[in-house]
């Protein structure tokens, strides 16, 4: 394989779209970010299965969230996953289903993504001060 | 004699179906059925044909809602009672009636770096490059070696009927068998042809292409190989 520049360099050399490079990352990033998704998810399933079948109130959850370093830590990691993975994918959607291939989509999606980080912060910050 | 009722595509990207009945017969083809209408019943009839056993890939149309090779394809397997339907390719500008019009599809092959570069330094003097039939390389290339570019798989893609850039299945199964040619000299421009929004990470692995390919290529597999290569050379800083 050849070295960075040269690789730089070919791929300018063969013309290619600016943003096949940035895609490529996006790619990696929703590929990685489900990664850590399929095992958030599994957490929050059993923990959420786990809760209803002990008949756990409101409250009593509260009580088990309030001050738990572990718990806001581990929504963190999950809102994270969560703000990379839907908008990347939500983005290929309005490309492929509704055409939409303007600059403003990544404006859409970013402004989606920051949304998602900030609504899903807000939510594991307030069980944790409860 | 029993009759078949077949309803062909007449026009172009404007047009509609006409019925003809066209005798059954036994052992019969697709490709049978549209010559047959062509000679004795509507000699205006345009459709595309070469070898009729199966190597040319020419003949590839769609009968009964799927892309296949129409000389390979015995009535009897897709008649449904006793009709047929068949319309061109799909996702191809259509010329006249079954004829479509290929150039977007082998543009799309030049676009993802489908010719081979020798990086080996060789002219025609020199001698027969030796690779091990078993190696890896010689093993993944050979599994997509056998493309005859009929352009089945493109029809069937449905990312291609979203994304019209996308290079398709066959275009990209093409660069993974020149990537894993030991000989290749393009390594680092096929990669950065094949990458983004409308190469390899495109693919959404519906599988269509692997399923309908006549050749039985698994163009899936290939396009994931391009994808963790691409993947790779991003994160070395290579793309």
């Amino acid at each position: 394989m050849n070295g960075a520049g040269q690789g730089g360099a070919a791929a300018r050399a063969a013309g290619m779209s600016p943003g096949a490079k940035a895609e490529t990352w996006l790619w990696i990033a929703q590929r990685a970010s489900a990664a850590v998704l399929a095992l958030c998810v599994l957490v929050h399933l059993v923990t959420i299965i786990y809760a209803v079948r002990h008949g756990l109130t409101g409250a009593a959850i509260l009580g088990r969230t309030r001050g738990n370093g572990a718990a806001l830590a581990f929504y963190s990691v999950y809102v994270l996953a969560i703000a990379v993975h839907a908008p990347i994918g939500l983005r290929t959607l309005c490309q492929e289903w509704l055409g939409w291939r303007s600059a403003s989509l990544n404006w859409f999606a970013l402004a989606l993504a920051l949304a998602l980080f900030a609504f899903g912060l807000r939510a594991g910050w307030a069980v944790f001060t409860g | 004699m029993d009759m078949l009722q077949v309803s062909v595509w007449r026009g172009a990207a404007s047009g509609g179906y006409r019925t003809y009945e066209v005798p059954r017969q036994e052992s019969q083809s697709v490709l049978d059925v549209v010559t047959y209408i062509q000679r004795h019943l509507d000699p205006t009839l345009s459709y595309r044909f070469a070898c009729r056993v199966g190597m040319c890939g020419a003949c590839a149309m769609t009968v009964n809602g799927v892309a296949r090779w129409t000389c390979r394809t015995h009535v009897s397997k897709v008649v449904q009672g006793n009709a047929i339907q068949i319309a061109p390719l799909a996702h191809l500008p259509v010329v006249k009636d079954l004829v479509t019009d290929m150039r977007e599809f082998f543009d799309k092959w030049a676009r993802a770096r489908g010719q081979f570069v020798s990086g080996t330094g060789a002219t025609r003097k020199s001698d027969f490059a030796r690779i091990a039939s078993d190696s890896p390389g010689r093993v993944a290339a050979n599994a997509g070696i056998e493309c005859i570019g009929c352009g089945v798989c493109y029809a069937s893609c449905d990312v291609v009927s979203w994304n019209p850039d996308y290079l398709g299945p066959a275009a990209l199964n093409r660069a993974w068998t020149l990537i894993n040619d030991e000989r290749d000299g393009a390594r680092a421009e096929r990669l950065a042809a094949v990458a983004g929004d409308a190469g390899c990470h495109a693919c959404h692995t519906h599988l269509s292409c692997s399923e309908r390919c006549p050749k039985d290529i698994a163009p899936t597999a290939s396009i994931a190989g391009l994808k963790r290569a691409v993947a790779l050379a991003a994160w070395k800083g290579e793309l």
